[in-house]
């Protein structure tokens, strides 16, 4: 029995995260082949197939895969299920919103971002804002996992010579439509592959007093994360959001400003190597985690920060 | 057209969940309990476009024990027009739940079905998903803004990269996100009130679903402990630690 790994992409390229699963397939000891469906998408699966590791490329091209959307994407993977025992997805969003209709129209469990890979059918996942990690057995002759990226370095892109054999294409379902996508632009490294992110929380105290953490980060070569908090007052955008239902992140390090520490956010960072943060609150939580903590105003420290980099 | 709400009866939000000393499960003894805050939100939502005009009833659903009535009078407490608890003391699994919320949504044929995205004790983030696949239907997960149009559902949708939007054919299986909106408070004499609302109670059985768990649980473990760091006097300190001790920049 072998591996399938679902590949995210935009048609252009392959999405960093996929080298995360493949390595989480690869993990689990059987052959990996990776599933590349959308339109337009050959140089897609020619990055698949350069992945060390990857057996087999399959390359379904239509032009209702060309967006991912799951009404589309499930069938197919079922379609193609059948010599696999693991169907793998980086738990992204697009992993996430497409597996769990996968398992069910193969009627067996999803086992949820997994963080490591005890035997073939028992995984390790996190639970209650991983507070708790769970030991899980699976009793269903296919497992549906999505890997969580924090937890597995990604496989090499380069170094495979897999083969690519294409696919006939499933129908259209014809049961949703993609209409369009506003994505954040920015210039910054993206969160979840970031050495450095700096985030900030409700202390910031508005979107223009954001701009102090950005020069910060700029300053480190960083990403710019933040606290929920901070996204639903609407300082920055919902995708900056670090946490238990927002994005994993474990970079080299976290920088947490005004941010509090409630079990939510530590939930989306606490796996970080070396975590600072700087809070006016010495008895916020956040202390708790932290390698370094600076007590102080952050209006000050981080634009004294910023300054003292230049030195 | 009907409006289908599921509500879990999950770990409060504030409470840290421990794992019990013999690592068989986590201890939820005496630890305070409410509706998972994302099925908050779905219900929030369902309420809204019903006050708005655009349905005719909701209704709220929940699967486990007796002690889900709570969660439902909450629902209820908070709009909704009646609940539904299917009453079982097995650990119910997302695929369990979705193929009872499925059964009960043959019986009851709602034109909209609103989830949280993901309940905050298991952090499957998988029933709503499974529910659109074994109903056949389209879902818009992660949504933050969702608009009905006839018999078009646009779901603009909390993605990595930013914000998406999907057109949806309905019937369709909507999952809440954060930002969709802001909860109501609960007022007292709607607490009142929902006492007097309708509450079916059905079973498994009688809906004809197994729901015999696909995982089991070997043990329950803490994750390694953060140790607590230093505090530094000021800025120039915290970038020599960074430097010289942790080396990190």
């Amino acid at each position: 029995m072998s591996t399938l790994v679902l590949a995210e992409h935009n048609n252009a390229a392959l999405v960093p995260a996929t080298l995360n699963a493949v390595a989480a397939g690869l993990a689990i000891g059987a052959e990996v082949d990776v599933l590349v469906a959308g339109e337009g998408c050959r140089a897609v699966a020619e990055a698949a197939a350069a992945i060390a590791g990857v057996r087999k490329v399959l390359l379904v091209e239509a032009a209702h895969y060309a967006h991912a959307l799951p009404e589309n994407l499930a069938p197919l993977m079922v379609q193609v299920a059948g010599p696999y025992e693991h169907l793998l997805a980086a738990a992204t969003t697009t992993g996430k919103n497409v597996m769990p209709r996968v398992a069910a129209l193969l009627d067996v469990a999803q086992i949820s971002e997994i963080t490591s890979v005890v035997s073939s059918d028992t995984f390790v996942r996190p639970i209650y804002a991983g507070n708790v990690m769970a030991t899980v057995k699976s009793s269903d002759a296919k497992k549906v996992i999505t890997v969580r990226l924090t937890a597995y370095d990604p496989a090499p892109a380069s170094g495979g010579s897999a083969a690519i054999e294409a696919v006939a294409a499933a129908a259209d379902a014809g049961l949703s439509l993609w209409v369009a996508e506003e994505l954040t632009k920015s210039d910054r490294p993206e969160l979840t592959a970031a050495d450095i992110i700096v985030s900030g929380g409700r202390g910031v105290g508005s979107s223009e007093n954001f701009a102090i953490i950005e020069a910060l980060a700029d300053k480190l070569g960083a990403a710019v994360g933040a606290s929920r908090a901070a996204v639903d007052a609407g300082y920055v955008p919902n995708d900056y959001q670090v946490g238990q239902t927002g994005k994993v992140v474990a970079p080299t390090l976290y920088i947490a400003v005004g941010i509090s520490g409630a079990i939510q956010h530590l939930a989306g960072m606490k796996d970080s190597k070396v975590i600072v943060c700087i809070n006016k609150d010495e008895e916020a939580p956040i202390f708790g985690v932290a390698d370094y903590g600076l007590v102080g105003d952050l209006f000050k420290e981080v634009p004294a920060m910023t300054a003292a980099l230049d030195k | 057209m009907k409006i289908l709400v599921a509500v879990k009866r999950a770990i409060d939000y504030n409470v840290k969940a421990r794992p019990k000393s013999d690592g068989s499960a986590v201890d939820l003894a005496n630890v305070k309990m409410s509706m998972n805050p994302f099925d908050e939100i779905a219900v929030e939502e369902a309420i809204r476009i019903q006050e708005a005009g655009g349905a005719t009833e909701t209704i709220a659903v929940s699967v486990g024990p007796k002690q889900c009535q709570e969660t439902l009078r909450t629902a209820m407490a908070m709009g909704v027009d009646r609940g539904i608890l299917v009453e079982t003391d097995v650990e119910t699994q997302p695929l369990a739940v979705a193929k009872l919320l499925a059964a009960v949504i043959k019986q009851e044929q709602p034109g909209l079905v609103i989830l949280g995205k993901q309940a905050i004790d298991d952090d499957s983030n998988q029933t709503g998903q499974m529910l659109a696949a074994l109903l056949g239907w389209p879902q818009g997960t992660f949504a933050a803004k969702v608009t009905i149009d006839g018999e078009r559902l646009k779901v603009a949708r909390e993605i990595d990269g930013g914000i998406q939007t999907v057109d949806l054919r309905m019937p369709a299986v909507v999952t809440a996100d954060l930002r969709l909106n802001e909860p109501r408070y609960v007022k007292l004499p709607n607490i009142m009130k929902a006492k007097k609302k309708p509450l079916d109670t059905l079973t498994p059985e009688g809906l004809g679903i197994d729901i015999t768990p696909r995982l089991t649980v070997v043990k329950v473990a803490e994750p390694p402990a953060r140790k607590g760091g230093v505090k530094v006097p000021d800025v120039e300190a915290l970038i020599d630690k960074l430097r010289n001790e942790a080396k990190v920049i």
